[in-house]
């Protein structure tokens, strides 16, 4: 079994506070962490592998201290590690991220599952997973809650995705993308041995050189076809609040039913 | 590996950029800009800098044709045969851009005895549809789907190509678009045609909600976004339209479609959070997962659905599927009942978008009051099975 997780790197915003002022995000001293979404998919790796052997490769596209996601992969188990670092990456969008990260999956090889978080908490996109499926041809299972059952040998696999509206069973060949929620598992701590194995892991690092089939055109902002015009503040909501302003329980209730019903909210 | 080229030479060391770069990718050297590795090029600092000393690399420009390109797409997404009511939200919005383009709108209605929907799509402001009627089309499924659409795309070229951002529309969206390598930008909050170059202007948040981004595709075809769910008023269908149904076949026969769909789960309870209209959700405050009784009580009488924070959702008092934020799902209902949510960023993130807010909740600094309409200070399990008593009361309940 060889399972490869796309991984990314990105700013913890569990930490970024509002300046009450202006209203803006206070960027200092964010921390960077690995995609939370895509620690659940290195998890469910771990899993596949301590269930059926194998091994589990972590890929990421990024700048150089990108390796440092990589590396906290490994000490949770992870057996290798490849960045994907190169100005010629740089500024890529959705496509062009799931074109290089095809190219690197097509040169490390066979592979039974690529599993991918669901989305970026920066970007919020959820469209690299899809693409690297696309670009690989081969089946795509999205937000997926549990794996039910996967056969190596039969080459099949069957998932619970979770929809609007509830979740779907749905069955399918390998090799296949998946992209899990966060339900799907709890994610385990790096290992004391695992943390020293990734100090001491060299890691990879791949340029466009190392791409030799990916085209030129294809990568970083020529590949990309989407640009960003404008980055703005969200508005802020308007207002202060109302507060009700009775003490007892009973009489704020009724007063703010009052307000919803004389506002036409309900 | 930043793609941002600094003139230094003409950098006059103010600092507006530093200001203005969303990732803190800036800082002053000896006072000059320089930029670091957290750049991603999104071209935020330009504008400001009045040196006019910041630029980013050109980009190619089209190799193909574009003006050959004509007409806005929607699909229209089906669930065990009914249109989902997000897809008549981007009818309506793809009604708005047509116009405003002068041209026409078509709607893609994949299904089988789906018939009636693309009658509806007509209502609704389609001058065309595409129905492929197909018992391989009945339940959704990427690769058949996805393959149809492409085909359709690569013969009839439209300019602008809407989905819904459900689950669904986002899978088939990130497939379709890669297949035609063309851009798509999801989750939009906003769009609409730019007057000087008739491009599709796609804004949406980023960054957990605490940034937005204006997105382009000048050079690939067609123009690709999903959008939110409500983002875009419901518009009235009107029956006395008319329209074109051209019918499809479909492309791929069953023995070709690797993914077979087993079962569907329907969620027990209001769960449906995208499509509600109103959300009480509880948090930290409810303390166990008994303290959902009261929520669940005040959205029955509402006839909303219940939503929950991560807290409540961590401590395992409610599955995830009723998660609001930015782990969770991400809604914008009329009205948003806080219930015992202290209001943690990621949690705005999720539902800062809905059109009315109210908080209850005991501690009067909690953030959940600086983004609230409506607040009461108090202890939920008091004031909610008051309000819902009150409001039984009022809606005669």
């Amino acid at each position: 079994m060889h399972a490869i997780v796309c991984i990314k790197q990105v700013p913890d915003t569990t930490d970024v506070k509002v300046n009450p002022e202006t209203g803006t995000l206070i960027r200092e001293g964010v921390p960077s962490i690995v995609n939370p979404f895509d620690t659940y998919a290195i998890e469910e790796a771990l899993r596949l592998k301590e269930k059926f052997g194998g091994k589990v490769t972590v890929i990421s596209m990024g700048p150089p201290q990108a390796q440092e996601a990589l590396k906290e992969a490994v000490a949770m188990g992870a057996d290798e590690a490849i960045l994907l670092s190169d100005r010629a990456f740089a500024g890529s969008d959705t496509w062009a991220t799931a074109y290089t990260l095809a190219q690197a999956i097509r040169k490390i090889g066979d592979f039974d599952v690529i599993l991918c978080g669901k989305q970026a908490i920066d970007g919020d996109t959820g469209q690299v997973g899809p693409g690297v499926a696309c670009q690989l041809y081969v089946e795509q299972l999205t937000y997926i809650f549990k794996i039910e059952e996967i056969d190596f040998e039969a080459r099949r696999i069957k998932v619970e995705r979770l929809l609007e509206e509830g979740r779907e069973i749905v069955e399918t060949t390998l090799p296949a993308v998946l992209t899990v929620v966060k339900d799907i598992n709890q994610p385990r701590y790096p290992s004391f041995m695992g943390i020293r194995r990734a100090a001491r892991m060299e890691i990879p690092v791949w340029t466009a050189e190392d791409l030799p089939d990916a085209k030129p055109d294809s990568l970083g902002l020529d590949g990309s076809p989407t640009r960003v015009v404008r980055v703005f503040n969200p508005p802020p909501r308007g207002g202060e609040v109302v507060l009700m302003e009775s003490e007892s329980p009973q009489e704020a209730a009724a007063e703010l039913a009052d307000l919803l019903l004389k506002e036409k909210i309900i | 590996m930043s793609l941002l080229i600094i003139d230094t030479e003409a950098c006059i060391g103010c600092g507006a950029c530093i200001e203005e770069c969303p990732f803190g990718a800036l800082t002053m050297v000896d006072d000059k800009a320089v930029v670091d590795e957290k750049c991603t090029a999104c071209g935020a600092c330009l504008e400001v800098c009045p040196a006019e000393c910041l630029s980013l690399p050109e980009q190619k420009e089209a190799e193909e044709d574009l003006s050959q390109y004509q007409g806005v797409w929607v699909w229209v997404e089906q669930f065990k045969g009914e249109a989902c009511s997000i897809s008549w939200e981007m009818m309506g919005q793809g009604r708005k851009i047509a116009d405003a383009l002068g041209t026409t709108l078509t709607a893609c209605v994949l299904g089988h005895q789906a018939e009636h929907i693309a009658q509806e799509a007509i209502q609704y402001g389609a001058d065309r549809v595409f129905l492929v009627d197909d018992p391989t089309m009945q339940v959704y499924r990427t690769a058949p789907y996805a393959a149809q659409l492409t085909d359709l795309v690569r013969q009839h070229k439209p300019e602008i190509f809407l989905l819904g951002a459900s689950a669904r529309g986002r899978d088939l969206a990130g497939a379709v678009a890669t297949e035609i390598r063309t851009g798509l930008t999801a989750d939009c909050t906003g769009l609409d045609i730019d007057p000087e170059t008739n491009l599709l202007r796609q804004t949406r948040p980023a960054f957990g909600g605490n940034i937005m981004a204006t997105i382009i595709c000048p050079n690939y075809r067609p123009q690709m976004s999903t959008v939110r769910h409500r983002v875009f008023e419901m518009p009235e269908p009107d029956p006395t339209r008319e329209g074109q149904v051209v019918k499809v076949p479909a492309g791929m026969g069953e023995d070709q479609i690797a993914a077979k769909v087993a079962d569907f789960i329907m969620e027990e309870g209001q769960v449906n959070l995208a499509d509600a209209k109103i959300i009480v959700s509880g948090g930290r405050g409810v303390r166990g997962p008994e303290g959902f009784a009261p929520i669940q009580e005040l959205a029955e009488v509402l006839g909303g659905a219940v939503g929950a924070s991560r807290a409540a959702v961590d401590a395992g008092w409610i599955p995830y599927a009723h998660q609001v934020g930015q782990t969770g799902r991400t809604v914008r209902p009329d009205l948003y009942i806080a219930c015992g949510i202290s209001g943690a960023i990621q949690h705005l993130a999720g539902m800062g978008t809905a059109k009315v807010i109210v908080a209850i909740n005991k501690d009067p600094e909690a953030p959940i009051f600086k983004v609230a309409n409506y607040g009461v200070v108090g202890d939920l399990f008091q004031v909610v099975p008051a309000l819902t008593e009150e409001l039984r009361k009022r809606l005669r309940k």
